[in-house]
């Protein structure tokens, strides 16, 4: 039985996130993170360690089979819930052997199968399903829009034409079959290879569109920031008032722009001042502003705001359009006036970095990849082996189409089969 | 009025497998057939196994089938093809004498002494409850029974083809199966439409051999039965010639008179089995395809010459014929056709082949939509046990994925369903590796003795081998090599490598049983058929682990079934789609709902949490 493991609370930014560890790899692969390992059932803070590196200092739990809700050897990490925090953790786990990352419902099924779970949770997983769909759908429209679907595409492609080739080296050796497949073969696999390379050094930016972008808003005080926030948010998270000055810290919105997950960010209206807080507020609005996806600068009568150089790619609109006449691009967080034609700005704008940021959107789509990659290697070098294993090669292959399921759908043997008979004049 | 436990309607491949089957089991079997001495006949190619359909014939003998020990009768050329490649993708074929064959399976058949052979048309069912209790013949005598097994191949509303002739008929001379047809189609059970086609048969004293190729049988036959070491008849060449572009031309010119090409034709052919006007068409950029001259026996002059299948008039196929080099004076002797015929949709079954509708009624052979012999014969063996079991009241037997070839078949026809004619390839199994054909006894023996249906001289020849096998494999494990004592064998390792066993040396690619073998004599010394297993498992032993586990889920889930009264409905969380998928297949078990399109292992879970809601909660499933 493989050990498994997942992030078992929600996604995002949380006080805490948990990791959970389940089978019998559970507790050593733990300690290869944490020294010494707590007795079992008592909470222990520990510095979670890989490579000699601090990665973060968390609560250690274990359980042992039969007394764990699983029924098999558990470990618990709770850990700082800062998204970089519990992709560390997660990627240290991942490169460690035997042990994977759990499909959605699988802590369940084994909790189910061991007799240690009891009827309500099995229907939670219903929530679970529901979410997971939605999420699939969301993934499978953006697959299927732009170059991520060109890639996917292209994968599926090549491994079926793969499998094809690898298959009638096999089954229909005794038919007209001509003895270039492997070479063919071997050409597919490392042009694919290839690309799974490229989209894997891409994984990171990638990742931010798992976590979301950052906006931020920049103008002079007064200009109508944090009532725009406000209106955005659909409630006051901003105190907005005619004193200028009155947003001092940064403050986030998570929202959703057309199907990106945003963080807006709110920052201190921008002016030279001698008030040190309120300089300081300013220099943190610009810093966080600076390490944003998109900015967007609100205009006044004056024009633009001090301290900012507006960049290629800022959107920059007029503040307050319900009070001001004649605005070409305005905006109003007050009326709603603008919005729309805001909002769709921001989103075209993401949008575009969207293509360039590649495939990987999640950590799931990198393990697949990655393992997918692994098994073309393999594929690629019995290819180039002395006494060729077709079909051991062919095992190989397969393993990559199933590694890679999640992103190019599951290959079918007809699919398959289909190639076959298109390509090759089978049948004596 | 006479009694019988099982009724098998049908002496085709799919009949003689299900009757003999439910003979070995104890049953008290009928077997009624329209012509009993058409019991057995071949009625297409003169060849049985291959690739895949090697596979299907090794496990119809691991369960005690007539098949492999009649091929290995009739066999006039073995060939054990991808002998090249590793164990697990070879498959044993041979050409067969038809007539050898057929009294081969006949005299099987001859040997039980609770099997009657009955000679006349059933025209209907006799249903009680639960389910099929007997048959109507023709002459208006009724059989009762237990249960039946239906192997009706493509006579039902079979319509043969031939230009623009047509006739009805489930092969040339023999009549289509109107009245069960009509009857059936009375059941209201969902039909398709499949179509196949056969070569013109050519007359071999008219060929000139003298300039074709000719290809021989292996000097070291791979037998069909486990049973068996060597041939009994005469060993023979086929001829190997091709077609050319004048060839491809007559077709070409002609299409418009092909019965497939004319617009005649309704049913679904097979891919893998395009007819030459196919080949012509489809494949335009090749001048030239093989055509392999088969002699269809010893003392039968009838030779079928395997590539050309058509529906051309039989002017044409005589003028294209007539264009190949080797058969310009060829007389034909039958021209080939193609026919449509009538199946059943498999996914009407479950795993046991028995009707989900209709108790007691299992439907073997080509009605499920296979082609081949092969594939047949082993849907009747396992239709041939579970009635028998049906009758003796005792659970129904069904063959896992994991396990062997008929697993594979049986799942993906009453899961999937076909779309053409569905033929065996090793692509489709996905334990390859571990399900191999010499190790089909290993796999499958244990199982039939279980069951009942293997005799006692095989079980004693079986058990002796697996543990040869058992205790050959331990040794070879403890005994290790080093560099220096590779070498004198030809392995290179490498100075430093560390020292392999036997076991692990044997498994390298290329290194052979008699390169071992001469450093150990306990490989030496075993017998070949043990060489063979110990050296194939070695062979993929570091690819087996994974295989293993993935078959072991696999069985878990099987294990696992789903109240055919489960009510999808209401389980929260499912999507209305997956739910009316789950309804409409009918999943039996777990790892069938699992294999369905969509499914999650989080839906599964909801599965099963319904399953224990019913079960009660201290239900386990591990």
């Amino acid at each position: 039985m493989d050990t498994i493991y997942a992030l078992a609370t929600a996604r995002g930014r949380a006080g805490i996130a948990v990791i959970r560890l389940s089978g019998p790899l559970a507790h050593s692969a733990v300690g290869q993170i944490v020294t010494p390992l707590p007795p079992m059932r008592v909470a222990a803070l520990r510095a979670l360690k890989w490579d000699g590196d601090q990665i973060d200092e968390g609560v250690v739990l274990l359980f042992e089979a039969g007394a764990s809700f699983t029924g098999e050897d558990v470990a618990e990490l709770q850990i700082h819930g800062s998204g970089a925090t519990v992709q560390a953790v997660l990627r240290c786990l991942s490169v460690i052997p035997g042990l994977r990352l759990a499909q959605a419902g699988e802590f369940t099924r084994r909790a189910l199968d061991n007799g240690r779970l009891d009827l309500t949770q099995v229907e939670g997983l219903a929530d679970l399903i529901d979410a997971e769909t939605e999420a699939q759908r969301r993934q499978a429209v953006r697959v299927l829009a732009g170059s991520i679907g060109r890639v996917a595409e292209r994968w599926r492609s090549g491994m079926v034409r793969a499998l094809a080739l690898i298959a009638s080296s096999i089954d229909f050796s005794d038919e007209d079959i001509p003895a270039s497949v492997l070479v063919d073969l071997d050409r597919i696999l490392e042009a694919t290879l290839q690309e799974m390379r490229a989209e894997l050094g891409r994984f990171s930016a990638s990742e931010r569109i798992r976590d979301g972008f950052e906006v931020a808003i920049l103008g002079s005080p007064n200009a109508g920031k944090s009532t725009l926030l406000n209106y955005l948010a659909g409630r006051d998270v901003a105190i907005t008032s005619e004193i200028a000055g009155t947003t001092r810290d940064v403050i986030e919105v998570r929202m959703d722009v057309a199907g990106l997950p945003v963080t807006l960010l709110d920052t201190a209206g921008l002016r030279v001042i001698d008030d040190r807080l309120e300089d300081l507020g300013i220099r943190r609005g610009l810093e966080r502003a600076a390490g944003a996806d998109l900015r967007i600068i609100l205009l006044d009568e004056n024009g633009l705001p001090p301290l900012v150089i507006p960049a290629t790619g800022d959107i920059l609109v007029e503040g307050k359009c319900d009070v001001r006449a004649g605005l070409d691009f305005g905006v109003s967080g007050v009326t709603g006036a603008g919005v729309d034609q805001l909002l769709s700005a921001v989103h075209d704008a993401l949008a575009d970095g969207f293509g360039s940021a590649g495939v990987l959107t999640r950590e799931r789509h990198r393990i697949a990849v990655s393992a997918a990659s692994e098994a073309l290697v393999m594929a690629r070098s019995q290819l180039a082996a002395s006494v060729v294993q077709v079909e051991v090669i062919a095992d190989s292959i397969q393993a990559a189409a199933r590694a890679l399921d999640v992103l190019i759908g599951r290959i079918d043997v007809e699919t398959m089969l289909g190639e076959v008979f298109s390509s090759f004049c089978i049948g004596k | 009025m006479k009694h019988f436990d099982v009724i098998v309607i049908g002496g085709g491949h799919a009949g003689s497998e299900a009757a003999a089957a439910s003979a070995r089991m104890g049953a008290k079997t009928a077997l009624v057939t329209l012509k009993v001495d058409g019991i057995g006949q071949m009625s297409c190619n003169p060849a049985i196994g291959g690739l895949g359909k090697g596979h299907l014939v090794r496990e119809i003998d691991a369960l005690d089938g007539l098949m492999g020990v009649a091929a290995d009768r009739a066999g006039i050329q073995f060939r054990l093809l991808n002998r090249s490649k590793g164990p697990a993708v070879q498959g044993p074929r041979a050409q067969a004498d038809r007539k050898l064959y057929r009294s081969a399976i006949q005299q099987l058949l001859a040997e039980f002494e609770n099997l009657s052979i009955i000679e006349g048309e059933v025209v209907d069912f006799v249903s009680g409850r639960p389910g099929v209790q007997g048959v109507t013949l023709s002459n208006g005598n009724t059989v009762t029974c237990r249960a039946v097994v239906l192997t009706a191949g493509t006579f039902l509303n079979g319509v043969i083809h031939v230009g623009g002739e047509r006739r009805d008929g489930g092969r040339v001379g023999d009549k289509s199966s109107a009245r069960l047809g009509a009857l059936l189609r009375d059941m209201g059970l969902p039909t398709g439409r499949l179509k196949t086609g056969t070569p013109p048969r050519l007359d071999g004293r008219t060929i000139d051999w003298s300039r074709l190729e000719m290809q021989m049988g292996d000097a070291k036959p791979s037998l069909f039965s486990f049973l068996n070491r060597s041939p009994t008849a005469r060993q023979i060449a086929c001829g190997i010639t091709h077609t050319n572009p004048q060839t491809h031309d007559i077709v070409q010119d002609n299409l418009s008179q092909s019965a497939m090409y004319g617009g005649h034709i309704e049913g679904t052919g097979p891919r893998y089995c395009p007819s030459i006007e196919d080949k012509v068409v489809r494949f335009s950029d090749k001048s030239s395809h093989q055509v392999f001259l088969e002699p269809e026996g010893l003392d039968d002059s009838t030779v079928y010459p395997n590539g050309i299948s058509t529906s051309l008039p039989a002017s044409i196929q005589k003028k294209f014929v007539r264009s190949i080099a080797g058969l310009e004076a060829v007389a034909i002797t039958q021209p080939g056709y193609a026919i449509e015929y009538d199946f059943f949709d498999p996914r009407c079954l479950s795993h046991s082949l028995q009707l989900l509708d209709m108790e007691g009624l299992f439907f073997a052979g080509q009605i499920n939509g296979t082609t081949g012999y092969e594939e047949a014969a082993a849907q009747g063996l396992v239709a041939g046990i579970n009635a028998a079991l049906y009758a003796a009241d005792r659970d129904q037997a069904v063959f896992s994925r994991s396990e062997s070839y008929i697993g594979v078949m049986i799942d993906d026809l009453v899961t999937r369903g076909v779309t053409e004619p569905y033929r065996m390839f090793t692509s489709r199994a996905e334990f390859r590796l571990t399900l191999r054909a010499d190790n089909a006894d290993i796999r499958l023996t244990e199982v039939g003795l279980k069951l009942g249906c293997v005799s006692d001289n095989r079980r004693r020849l079986f058990e002796e081998k697996r543990s040869s096998v058992v205790s050959l494999r331990q040794a070879l494990t403890c005994v290790a090599f080093g560099p220096k004592e590779l070498e004198t064998i030809g392995v290179f390792v490498g100075a430093g490598a560390t020292r392999r066993s036997a076991f692990a040396v044997l498994g390298m690619p290329g290194v052979t049983i008699e390169q071992v073998a001469s450093l150990c004599p306990e490989l030496a010394e075993a017998d070949e058929s043990v060489q063979t297993v110990v050296a194939a498992d070695a062979i993929y032993a570091p690819f087996s682990d994974r295989q293993l586990a993935e078959a072991k889920l696999l069985k878990r889930d099987e294990a696992i079934s789903i109240p055919v009264d489960l009510n999808y409905g209401d389980i929260a969380g499912l999507s209305a789609e997956l739910r009316s998928k789950l309804m409409a297949v009918r999943p039996e078990n777990i790892a069938q709902a699992a294999s369905i399109e969509g499914m999650t292992p989080a839906a599964t879970v909801l599965i099963l949490g319904q399953i224990k809601r019913r079960n009660g909660p201290k239900a386990r499933f591990a």
